[in-house]
């Protein structure tokens, strides 16, 4: 009897867990839910209060998680297997369709692409699946402190390309013991930093080398073509700032903002999400310019900055229909609403739909001013990446050793070139 | 104890034995076993997502094999695990040894000896990364810049935070020698050196048995640390036939596993090489030390 007492106790302990998970998961069948996995942490306030706003307005849930910085891919792998995987994900370069391209949903032809005003930064899979729609774009270039570049004798005019660039940087740090400030910031290869060189600054030899062979696709191999002008750049930077040598090795991203917040430099490159964090340091706009990367290659002084994007958003297809609704009609309402381009233009810019409002970023303003004036974008060529943590890793590796006078500059070559064709060989074996 | 012994409450535990022990059986189950299972059936997998996976039989364990950069961080992990072994058990003993002399402020010693080990990995790597690079730039070098830098530089970083562990261990086994062995010896004329040799160490062969466990084994599943401090670099060799010099097994599998988004085979199969590899070795040290081992 007793036996039997403790069997059934056992079961109805056991029963009342089972239907704590029931009760909570029937609210969802009524209607789709959405889940999004968002990619950057300082915009998960803005999505947080959205969602909720969303949610107020429609009785839809929306979940947004956001993944620590760095952690997009890991988070979004082991999100992907849960049973309530995210309906909304991020898939921004090539290699990301190479990997998630299967749990695409096919977005052509859907309410929310018909809100896009440019294709250009969507991405597609090679049968042609419209995979992901990129919601913003961003520019980066060298930003410059015109304030202390006025204080040097110079005007941002001065700078057409790299002689000029480099023989006003050359000046000011040669006088910087006088004036207070060196040229440019510290070039750090501490990973918060090295990004800006092994990703953005090496898009310049990728970007030229693609445009002369016209690649619009992942290349297996690339060449050493402008990697002479990589080095030009990268000289410049190293040799023209306070930080020199092994010390780079350490040297992180929040180092050289402090020292651009500071006004110890009149170079600082970033892209245009910086604004943000700039304006809070205490810059006014007028204060704020940023201008192309110039290396040296022919015809450069044509050139734009550096506009492209990594923000895709890409709808898991294996989710449920319902989701996959909900989903697609969220988006719809962040891209057309009122609060939705509000928040959009804020956190992330301009976006490329109809009724996107226009940020206040200076820096954008500036990319316009450029394309308008009738020079050539410079596109992020760096997406074609393969293996991409891997590959960059490699490069920054070679140019730390190279910095610090231990390594040669062949070697940073070498993992340019042959850590892309390995690397390609490897993903694609 | 009499009537925890008398058939009356005894006869009933034993019956429902099974009800106590299941919740803890169902918990080993949810977390060792199942995902254990799962992980060994993954490494002869081609997955992206755990949910759809392809068998493909030994193919992951080919490519895991022919993999140099696999089997150079496994050699480089048992180089660091032996010598990381010896140099924290040394200096743990040495350590608990003095500190059981009876000198002032024991408990002190002891204290602050232990307090590095409550520090996460992550940011002691991080902490003794400034200090390393902070001086070696003076010298224009810095630690991701030169292999051996990053060797000692991780012996240093883990011998600071587990010798205080290891000496609480040796502390407990030193006190735990019975006097009166002392004594005999003490009217026998032994001296000290003799007393050391002849009887604190073979009395203290358990603890020797559960500190080299503990070090070699976590020599060998250090990941944190190696993360923080080093993450592999520096380089030799290019692209996929690159060789991260400082890279540890854990810090290999990790990124094999994540690396190649398309297949996470190769690195699921080389988490089961490395289960494998660091049980066999911990049960070898056990007989090899547990052999040693006195009865008192």
């Amino acid at each position: 009897m007793r036996r039997f007492i403790a069997l059934i106790l056992a079961l109805a302990l056991c029963l009342s867990f089972t239907a704590c998970k029931k009760d909570g998961g029937l609210k969802g069948v009524k209607t789709g839910k959405v889940y999004y996995l968002n990619f950057k942490p300082e915009a998960d306030e803005a999505w947080q209060k959205l969602a909720k706003t969303y949610t107020d307005k429609t009785g839809v849930e929306v979940k947004v998680v956001t993944a620590a910085s760095g952690e997009y891919d890991r988070t979004l792998a082991a999100e992907m297997d849960k049973d309530a995987a995210p309906t909304m994900f991020q898939a921004g370069n090539q290699g990301a369709i190479a990997t998630w391209g299967d749990y695409c949903y096919d977005l052509k032809g859907s309410k929310f692409e018909g809100e896009l005003t440019t294709d250009a930064y969507n991405l597609y899979d090679e049968n042609g699946k419209l995979c992901s729609i990129g919601y913003c774009y961003e520019a980066f270039g060298i930003i410059v402190n015109k304030t202390l570049l006025k204080k040097a004798g110079y005007e941002i005019q001065d700078i057409k390309d790299f002689a000029s660039l480099k023989s006003i940087a050359e000046d000011i740090h040669k006088n910087a013991k006088t004036l207070g400030f060196d040229a440019f910031t510290s070039s750090g290869l501490d990973p918060s930093s090295s990004w800006r060189f092994s990703g953005h600054l090496a898009n310049m030899p990728l970007y030229y080398q693609f445009r002369d062979k016209e690649i619009t696709s992942q290349p297996a191999t690339i060449t050493k073509d402008y990697l002479d002008n990589y080095k030009n750049i990268w000289d410049l930077y190293i040799n023209n700032s306070a930080t020199k040598g092994a010390s780079l090795a350490k040297a992180t991203g929040d180092e050289s903002k402090a020292e651009f917040i500071n006004k110890k430099a009149v170079f600082y490159q970033n892209g245009t999400w910086e604004y943000a964090g700039l304006i809070d340091g205490g810059f006014l706009a007028e204060e704020l310019a940023m201008i192309p990367i110039y290396c040296g290659v022919e015809g450069e002084e044509d050139a734009g900055l550096c506009c492209g994007t990594e923000n895709c958003w890409a709808v898991n297809s294996t989710a449920s229909e319902k989701d996959i609704e909900a989903t697609l009609e969220f988006m719809y309402w962040v891209v057309t609403s009122e609060e939705g381009t509000k928040m959009m233009a804020e956190q992330f810019g301009p976006c490329p739909f109809k009724k996107a409002a226009i940020p206040e970023n200076v820096f954008f303003a500036q990319a316009n001013e450029y394309t308008a004036a009738g020079k050539y974008v410079v596109t992020w060529a760096f997406n074609f990446t393969p293996a991409v943590d891997d590959w960059r890793a490699g490069v920054v590796d070679a140019l730390t050793k190279y910095s610090a006078g231990q390594g040669k500059w062949e070697a940073v070559e070498k993992a340019f070139v042959d850590g892309w064709a390995t690397l390609y060989a490897k993903e694609n074996a | 104890m009499t009537a925890l012994n008398s058939k009356l409450i005894r006869r009933p535990i034993q019956r429902y034995v099974w009800l106590f022990l299941l919740p803890t059986f169902a918990a080993f189950c949810v977390g060792f076993l199942y995902p254990f299972f799962k992980g060994f059936y993954l490494s002869f997998c081609k997955f992206r997502i755990t949910k759809d996976a392809t068998f493909v039989g030994l193919e992951n364990y080919k490519i895991a094999f022919s993999d140099s950069s696999f089997l150079y961080s496994f050699a480089y992990t048992a180089v660091f695990a032996v010598v990381s072994l010896l140099i924290i058990n040394v200096f743990a003993f040495i350590v608990a040894y003095i500190l059981t002399q009876n000198i002032k402020g024991a408990n002190i010693f002891r204290t602050v000896f232990f307090m590095p080990n409550l520090i996460g990995g992550i940011v002691l790597g991080y902490i003794w990364l400034m200090i390393f690079d902070g001086f070696l730039t003076r010298y224009n070098t810095a630690v991701v810049l030169e292999t051996k830098y990053g060797f000692w530089g991780l012996i240093i970083l883990l011998c600071w935070q587990q010798i205080g562990y290891m000496m609480i261990i040796y502390i407990a086994g030193l006190q735990a020698i019975p006097e009166d062995m002392m004594e005999a010896a003490d009217i026998d004329g032994a001296t000290k050196w003799q007393k050391l040799w002849k009887i604190t160490i073979p009395n203290m062969m358990p603890s020797f048995t559960i500190c080299t466990f503990l070090s070699l084994t976590n020599g060998f599943k250090l990941y944190d640390q190696n993360l923080a401090l080093t993450n592999g670099r520096p380089f030799t060799g290019t692209g996929a036939d690159q060789i991260k010099t400082t890279q540890m097994l854990a810090h290999n599998i990790v990124e094999a596993f994540y690396a190649s988004a398309r297949n996470r085979g190769p690195g699921q199969a080389k988490a089961v090489v490395f289960f494998i590899l660091v049980a066999g070795i911990s049960v070898a040290q056990l007989r090899f030390t547990r052999s040693r081992e006195v009865q008192q």
